[in-house]
């Protein structure tokens, strides 16, 4: 009964935390893609804009709903919902920091902590596509099929490259559980030990959450704005809280894998560590679109199953040789 | 543990009902998602937590998505596909003896391998179902089929672009 | 070992509620006026020509099917990798021969130009 109030307790704080620091992403993006193009951004509301956050929440939620009428009524109303749930579902299983001592109980930083959490979360994430394809299927719209059917085959292609890329780490760490994996990397980060295996990780990053320069799906001056097209009001919402936990979440599992995850100089304590590196992705993420074009989709294929999916077999191989020769 | 089984067990087979009672395809589609998600669940309960994973990685990551494509190039369309008139003759008997039969029988195996009197918390190996258990028996005892393995997804890849022909390539 | 994956449903409840939270107040807050035009499949203002639905290339079914059968190999090398250190060369080299079995396809579907997109 104690657990599952403890853990009820911690996933409120876990969803508002997760949901504020969404609202401000949203707002600090949309300013660092001003500064990028020598534009100020929004400021209208509140000093340097803080306040936009709160007026597009207002904005979304009082927006009308609209269902088309050659949409499949009851799909369209559960797409954007299993989105946000297989994101929210991910991010369950990322430790924000090493284990805290409170009132004479060690609390874990992470909602679960199964044996097998880089498994769970590549389970969970696998799952993301159907929010999009079902989303699209159900809009009957056809950018919205489009959209749905590029990212799916993107998705998919990228999972493989993302999958085998950890491998490494996983030989490596000799664990699947994501704690031992950031204990394993108390001397040496294994961004240094498998740099091949990071590179793959971090590009099939930027695919598995359909950012620049992947974001075919959404591609706005071809599809429009691709599987959300129909979409208004609180259901594009929600697609769009999906998409932000999902680049936290890809950000975070690439600090824990790669980046020592809360490891670091003690003059700061780990989950401020841990954040800072989590923060430094979420600014490439930003970076990126600012600075990259999108790719042709034939180029993002091939690039992924011609050049990613060999490359991640042979780190593996490399790899693996590497640790049993030594 | 009890309350988790019989949730997802009602899950699952409201799951594999809706996959043969949806008139949509995609709808089929999504129950039998949801009947792989619950089946998880279970694996779980079990202990199985490696399988419980990889039930939801390949079924529900790979091979439905595989089915929506299918849906998506063959019949996308939302309208329910029209019933043909054309059916068998005593069909639905047939249907109704052959489910009542196999429904007996089940319950009959299930009544003779001692439903009901499992023990309740019988100690297991530590590590059991675990992802390095799991390793350490397919890289040992299961050395032969787990080569093996490799062949049938050769043999898979081979049909695919057998089937699909050089033409449409 | 089902408690370590409880969190999951409660975490997953409580979003529901937020879920729930936003979709109500959204209702009595949101205007509602539907017509004819506005519930139309947007097709960037025009009239919506033809159906929703297009055919779609074979590429696609291609690309997810030979996916299953990588996915299914990735799956054999979880395992492998916890267990790695304490098998030693030979683990190494019972993965090698299963890794180069399927490489084996992938060169296959590559020459005959499966994984080609034009």
């Amino acid at each position: 009964m104690e657990m599952v109030l403890l853990l009820l307790l911690k996933s409120i704080v876990w969803i508002v935390v997760l949901l504020s620091i969404f609202a401000f992403l949203m707002l600090f993006e949309r300013k660092f893609l001003g500064y990028f193009q020598l534009r100020l951004g929004p400021n209208r509301t509140g000093p340097w804009g803080l306040l936009q956050p709160v007026a597009d929440a207002v904005k979304i939620i009082i927006k009308e709903d609209i269902i088309p009428r050659e949409a499949d009524r009851i799909t369209y109303k559960l797409a954007p919902i299993a989105s946000l749930f297989v994101a929210l579902a991910a991010f369950a299983s990322i430790p924000v920091g090493p284990p805290i001592e409170l009132f004479g109980r060690t609390i874990e930083l992470s909602i679960v902590n199964p044996n097998a959490g880089v498994l769970l979360l590549f389970a969970t994430t696998s799952l993301g596509v159907y929010g999009i394809t079902l989303g699209g299927w159900a809009s009957q719209s056809k950018y919205s099929l489009l959209g749905a059917l590029r990212s799916t085959a993107q998705m998919i292609s990228y999972e493989l490259s993302l999958g085998l890329s950890i491998i490494g780490v996983l030989i490596l760490a000799g664990s699947l559980n994501l704690y031992d994996i950031v204990q394993a990397q108390e001397r040496v980060w294994f961004v240094l030990l498998n740099p091949v295996g990071f590179l793959i990780f971090f590009i099939s990053m930027f695919a598995e959450t359909n950012r620049v320069p992947f974001d075919l799906p959404e591609a706005e001056t071809e599809l429009v704005s691709g599987y959300s097209t129909e979409y208004s009001g609180m259901r594009f919402g929600m697609f769009m809280i999906a998409e932000y936990i999902n680049m936290i979440t890809m950000s975070a599992l690439a600090a824990l894998l790669y980046l020592g995850g809360w490891n670091g100089p003690s003059f700061l304590p780990g989950i401020v560590w841990f954040a800072l590196k989590v923060t430094l992705f979420i600014f490439i993420f930003i970076w990126v679109r600012a600075t990259m074009p999108r790719l042709r989709y034939d180029r993002l294929m091939s690039f992924g199953w011609k050049v990613m999916l060999p490359v991640a077999l042979a780190n593996l191989v490399i790899t693996a040789a590497a640790v049993s020769l030594f | 543990m009890t309350a988790v089984f019989w949730i997802a067990g009602i899950l699952a087979v409201a799951g594999a009902l809706g996959v043969i009672v949806a008139k949509t395809p995609v709808h089929s589609v999504i129950s039998l998602v949801v009947n792989i998600l619950a089946l998880a669940a279970l694996y779980l309960a079990l202990h199985a937590e490696f399988l419980a994973l990889i039930q939801v990685i390949v079924y529900a990551g790979a091979i439905m998505i595989l089915f929506l494509f299918v849906i998506a190039l063959l019949t996308a369309r939302k309208d329910p596909i029209e019933r043909t008139e054309g059916k068998l003759e005593g069909q639905r008997e047939l249907g109704l003896v052959t489910a009542v039969g196999g429904a007996v029988l089940m319950i009959a195996v299930a009544a003779s391998a001692g439903l009901g009197r499992m023990p309740a918390n019988e100690a297991l190996p530590s590590g059991f179902g675990s992802a390095a258990a799991f390793g350490r028996e397919l890289l040992t005892t299961h050395i032969f089929s787990f080569e093996l393995t490799a062949f049938v997804l050769l043999a898979a890849v081979i049909g695919v672009v057998v089937l699909v022909g050089r033409r449409q390539l | 070992m089902l408690d370590q994956y409880t969190g999951v449903g409660v975490f997953l409840a409580v979003g529901a509620l937020f879920v729930a939270v936003t979709l109500l107040a959204g209702k009595l807050l949101r205007p509602h006026n539907p017509y004819p035009e506005k519930l139309a499949t947007y097709e960037c203002g025009e009239i919506p020509v033809g159906e929703g639905q297009i055919k779609f290339h074979i590429r696609y079914y291609i690309f997810s099917l030979i996916f299953v059968v990588f996915d299914v190999e990735t799956v054999f090398l979880y395992p492998w990798a916890v267990v790695f250190e304490e098998m030693g060369l030979f683990g190494f080299v019972v993965m090698m021969l299963f890794i180069g079995t399927l490489v084996e396809g992938l060169v296959y579907a590559w020459k005959k130009g499966a994984l080609r997109w034009v």
